[in-house]
């Protein structure tokens, strides 16, 4: 062990941007504490005997020749029971508790603290003396949450022999629960505590192929873009266009054991809208609120901008500790384009040299890092598990070419574009249909075939291409207006419209329709589907477009998303039969 | 306490700034005073620390230093602004020196201007919403307490009025009018405007219950980086100390980037988008960000800042970044302002994001957000309509797209369009809305549930 110094003096002050010269010792990475009120810095570049370190507090005050501490760690996270239900800042620091000692306003020098110490847990210890301890083992269990269970695992890279275990009980995280003696013959002791450093991806046994969906209870994803377990999707729109509203849905149904939420460089009232809706919000899946499962890490865009850039690193590494215990983790940053703007502010600082829109040239390497790090993996211990990173995107202007939403492109392979124009129009979700793309149809579709129908797949492609059609059309009824269209082109918009309201059109504030169940989502799709052919089938014995359309019919169509109950499809059964007999008897009048 | 020192050789001037070498105990942030001989005193900033070398931007700029001419002196404290109860009705200058011939504040709280960042888990989340008796506004694009949403206008375009007319009929549900408090904050605009608003602060008189912070277009620029901060820490210490419900107006944001953008220039900064610095994000929400409410005190902060589209480009990186931090934006039309419509608000990329929780049932009617999503839905689809028109001719439309046109003169000429003294209260507003949306015909009206329309349609 090193020792703790405080040899270092400020030299310099640019914002979050402190230099510090005597810094012989210190390592690139490492945490420091900077100047008298000991506010939290890392240290990104070394010269010499001078270092720059980034602040995650804010600056203001210091002055030159106050010390730099060093704490001969590199940026760590404390991580134990206690995250879930919790929120906390970009550096994992819990904001109730800062609440509590500082009433409205965040103040500076609060120091690392981070989870409770003080809790106690019910442990159900599950090791013996003598057993050999390998890394990802579970040595305990408990529930930390009525919904999620606990697993205490070895920590990465221990090893060793149990010569001491405390008997079941109740503990705080940092009470020696277990001594183990390793490979060099150590003594060790393990606590429900441990740190990692959030720069660090946590190893796994391996990387598996990605095979399952994460099924949202949305339609236009589930069924037209889908996410996979392990995968990654970003959400790229302009402002208003309804990205925060689609992450927030994510959130609250996606069917992810863990939810870790980033609000990055966002709204403040959007953390506190979360903060109240997600503890009355029950879980479909387990009747428990969803905030037992849910885990936020905020740092709004009024916090300091260094801790902006840590806060999507924390929140990656809380999401890779619980996938180590076995869960399926989704993550949501919100949005990561505040997170590259954090990068290219502390970059202009250090006056290093910009490559596109001022951004530094290495901001692709970063985001790759990022996204990276999902994964449909085995853990140590050989459960499957998985992290998914659904991150949102704020381009500048509303324009996808810019480096940020262009790059991200690169590294994620769903990509749910949303439309100003349909924003504007006030169709939510927003995912433009053609704009769009998942790059996981492909391999879900065994998944699909196995759980909802062998047919989805193709029914699919075959409404997408409806909906090409029909934005094809669009063009020439801009032009010249509907009526001169023949029969079967304006069948294809009027079905495209049913789509379209009735299908890709989901309401998040409708109690049915803000979650619907994968089996629902397809049997409206084949209803429409039906309507589509039973509607062709008429127009091509040359029945007119204008019966072909009843009113009453299409608009039992499109409002099925309300009228029929999620837990009820019989409804559906009714709606293809009514269809039938419609067209049915239209066909025999007019034969 | 140690004397402090008097610097008397500035060792370089450039644009707003002045490097001093040789310099001991300097913090980051705190105030400088220059004193030159015959001239008046002057205000400054540090704002890069190197060794003993200091960066200072300098408020009233530095045109009249020279290397020699003037003494520094370092203050030690950042900069602060003292609060007492008795700036209600007063005014100030850029950085809050008063301007109205009444002395000087005297109180012993002192802020600091740059505030603190709110807790997230400190706010409150806003659901009170304030009845502006602006039709589209009160319907569409609905005002929440404690909510930030900026006026997106141009030149030329009766931004002003707007906002005047908006301080004037504001009704907060629930509060006694004597807690209610506007903080105005003029940033570069010209003696015209700021004299509008105190003209009409006056005739409606609710001049005591105003603090004024003036930079006019032709005071110094580097002020312009302070005023709002100023007259955001007014608010808070109004709405957080003494428990106000202040509106804070502020116009126009434009002129705060522009002057960002010069001190950020004359830095030699690596500039981003259109040479503004690239942390002009990270700048406006350290101000939008300061509206609010919280859970531990009484008062609330709302915040309708105005700012002027470049060239009325909604994608410029001022409204552009704004949209992204604000809570929605309302946005005026030159289209709009040419066709006689005042307010010429375009509600279309306009939107509240505040809206869904502070309307509706117990709130104001239940109805009230379907017939406002009708309302996006029909107008959008007009647009589609009337550019087909402009290519075949209205008399050629299907008969349903007549009706459509229709419905979007009367949506414009009668819902959108209210006179400046004209208050509607929301009921009489929704009234209007039935009116214009039973143009259409019944089966066009796809967000509304059947008993809905059966209660209120009138055709």
């Amino acid at each position: 062990m090193r020792q703790m110094h405080d040899r270092g003096r400020i030299k310099m002050v640019n914002g979050p941007v402190v230099g510090a010269t005597d810094m012989t010792g210190y390592k690139m990475r490492e945490m420091v504490m900077v100047g008298h009120l000991k506010l939290i810095g890392e240290i990104i570049a070394i010269e010499g005997n001078d270092a720059t370190i980034q602040v995650y507090e804010e600056t203001e005050g210091l002055k030159i020749g106050e010390p730099v501490t060093s704490t001969g760690k590199p940026l760590s996270l404390k991580l134990g029971p206690g995250l879930l239900g919790n929120i906390f800042d970009g550096i994992e620091r819990p904001l109730l508790e800062i609440e509590k000692n500082n009433p409205g306003f965040i103040n500076e020098g609060i120091g690392m603290i981070a989870i409770d110490e003080t809790v106690l847990w019910k442990v159900e210890m599950d090791v013996v003396v003598g057993q050999h301890l390998l890394q990802g083992m579970c040595m305990a269990s408990f529930q930390e949450t009525p919904l999620i269970e606990f697993r205490w695992i070895v920590p990465p890279g221990v090893e060793g022999e149990v010569t001491w275990c405390a008997p079941s009980g109740e503990y705080n995280i940092i009470e020696p629960l277990v001594k183990i003696r390793n490979r060099e013959g150590d003594e060790e002791s393990l606590c429900l505590l441990q740190e990692w450093p959030v720069r660090s991806p946590r190893p796994v046994s391996e990387r598996l192929a990605l095979s399952k969906p994460l099924l949202t209870g949305q339609r236009v994803l589930d069924i037209f873009f889908p996410i996979a377990k392990g995968g990654t999707a970003a959400i790229p729109g302009g402002f208003g266009t309804g990205k925060t509203m689609t992450q927030h849905q994510l959130a609250k149904w996606s069917d992810a054991d863990i939810i870790v939420y980033i609000g990055c460089g966002e709204r403040g009232n959007e953390m506190t809208d979360v903060l109240e809706q997600f503890p009355r919000l029950i879980d479909p899946a387990s009747g428990r609120p969803i905030m037992d499962r849910t885990v936020l890490i905020a740092n709004t865009s009024n916090m300091p901008v260094a801790a902006r850039e840590a806060s999507i690193y924390t929140g990656i590494t809380i999401a890779e500790y619980y996938r180590d215990m076995g869960y399926d983790v989704a993550i949501m940053a919100d949005s990561t384009s505040r997170w590259a703007e954090a990068l290219r502010e502390i970059s202009g600082r250090l006056e290093e040299m910009p490559a596109e829109d001022g951004y530094p040239a290495y901001l692709p390497s970063r985001l790759a890092e990022f996204y990276e790090r999902a994964g449909y993996v085995r853990t140590m211990e050989g459960r499957d598990a998985s992290v998914t990173i659904i991150g949102a995107v704020s381009p500048a202007g509303g324009d996808f070419s810019e480096p940020v939403t262009e790059n991200t492109k690169r590294f994620v392979n769903a990509f749910l574009a949303l439309d100003k124009k349909l924003a504007y129009a006030r169709h939510y979700p927003s995912i433009h249909w053609l704009n769009s793309y998942s790059g996981y149809i492909k391999i879900l579709a065994p998944w699909y075939a196995a759980h909802v129908s062998a047919d989805l797949v193709e029914l699919r492609a075959e409404m997408i291409r409806l909906l090409f059609e029909e934005n094809k059309l669009a063009d020439i009824v801009q032009l010249v207006g509907e009526d001169v269209l023949p029969d079967d082109q304006r069948l294809i918009l009027e079905v495209s419209k049913v789509l379209k309201i009735g299908f890709l059109q989901q309401n998040a504030f409708h109690k049915d329709d803000t979650y619907v169940p994968i089996q629902k989502q397809y049997r409206m799709l084949t209803v429409i589907a039906h309507l589509y052919e039973r509607g062709l089938e008429a127009v091509r014995k040359g029945i007119p477009i204008s019966v072909v359309r009843n009113e009453s019919l299409f608009e039992r169509v499109i409002k099925m998303k309300y009228d029929i109950p999620n837990d009820d499809l019989t409804g559906l059964d009714v709606l293809t039969e009514q269809i039938d007999d419609y067209f049915d008897s239209l066909i025999k009048k007019y034969a | 306490m140690e004397i402090a020192k008097e610097y008397l050789k500035i060792d370089m001037l450039e644009g707003p700034l002045m490097v001093l070498s040789g310099v001991e105990n300097a913090s980051y942030g705190e105030i400088i005073k220059i004193r030159v001989k015959g001239d008046k005193d002057r205000l400054g900033k540090v704002i890069r620390l190197e060794d003993k070398t200091v960066v200072a931007q300098v408020f009233e700029g530095t045109s009249g230093l020279s290397a020699t001419n003037a003494s520094v002196r370092f203050t030690g404290r950042p900069f602060e602004l003292v609060m007492s109860p008795d700036i209600l009705g007063r005014s100030f200058d850029g950085i809050g020196r008063p301007i109205d011939g009444g002395g000087p504040i005297y109180g012993n709280l002192r802020y600091n201007i740059n505030g603190r960042p709110i807790n997230p888990v400190a706010r409150k989340y806003p659901r009170d919403y304030i009845e502006t008796g602006v039709s589209s506004i009160d319907t569409l694009i609905t005002l929440i307490r404690g909510q930030k949403l900026p006026i997106f206008s141009g030149n030329g375009l009766p931004h002003n009025e707007l906002a005047a007319q908006i301080v004037r009929q504001a009704k907060l549900s629930g509060t006694s009018s004597d807690k209610f408090a506007v903080v105005f904050t003029a940033i570069g605009v010209k003696h015209d405007d700021a004299d509008y608003f105190r003209r009409s602060f006056e005739d409606s008189g609710a001049i005591d219950k105003v603090v004024m912070f003036v930079n006019l277009a032709d005071d110094p620029i580097v002020e312009r980086v302070s005023t709002p901060r100023c007259a955001l820490t007014t608010a808070e210490y109004l709405a957080f100390e003494l428990g106000y419900h202040v509106l804070v107006v502020m116009t126009d944001l434009t002129s705060y980037c522009e002057a960002l953008r010069e001190v950020s220039s004359a830095r030699e900064e690596v500039p981003s988008r259109k040479g503004y610095p690239g942390y002009l994000y990270s700048d406006l929400a350290s101000l939008y960000e300061r509206a609010g409410m919280l859970h531990s005190r009484e008062g609330s902060i709302t915040f309708l800042p105005i700012l002027t589209m470049p060239n009325d480009d909604i994608s410029h990186p001022i409204p552009d970044l704004t949209g992204y931090i604000t809570e929605g934006q309302i946005v005026l039309s030159r289209e709009l302002h040419q066709d006689n419509v005042y307010p010429p608000i375009n509600v279309l990329p306009s939107l509240s994001r505040l809206m869904k929780d502070g309307i509706g049932e117990g709130y104001t009617t239940k109805e009230h957000p379907d017939v406002a999503n009708q309302l996006f839905s029909c107008y959008s689809k007009v647009q589609d309509i009337r550019s087909l028109a402009q290519i075949i001719g209205e008399s050629d439309l299907t008969e349903t797209d007549q009706r459509y046109m229709a419905f979007g003169r009367a949506f414009e000429s009668q819902f959108v369009r209210q006179h400046l003294d004209e208050s509607r209260d929301i009921k009489k507003s929704l009234d209007i809305a039935w009116e214009v949306l039973s143009i259409l015909p019944r089966t066009e009206l796809d967000r509304l549930s059947t008993d809905i329309i059966d209660a209120f349609y009138r055709g």
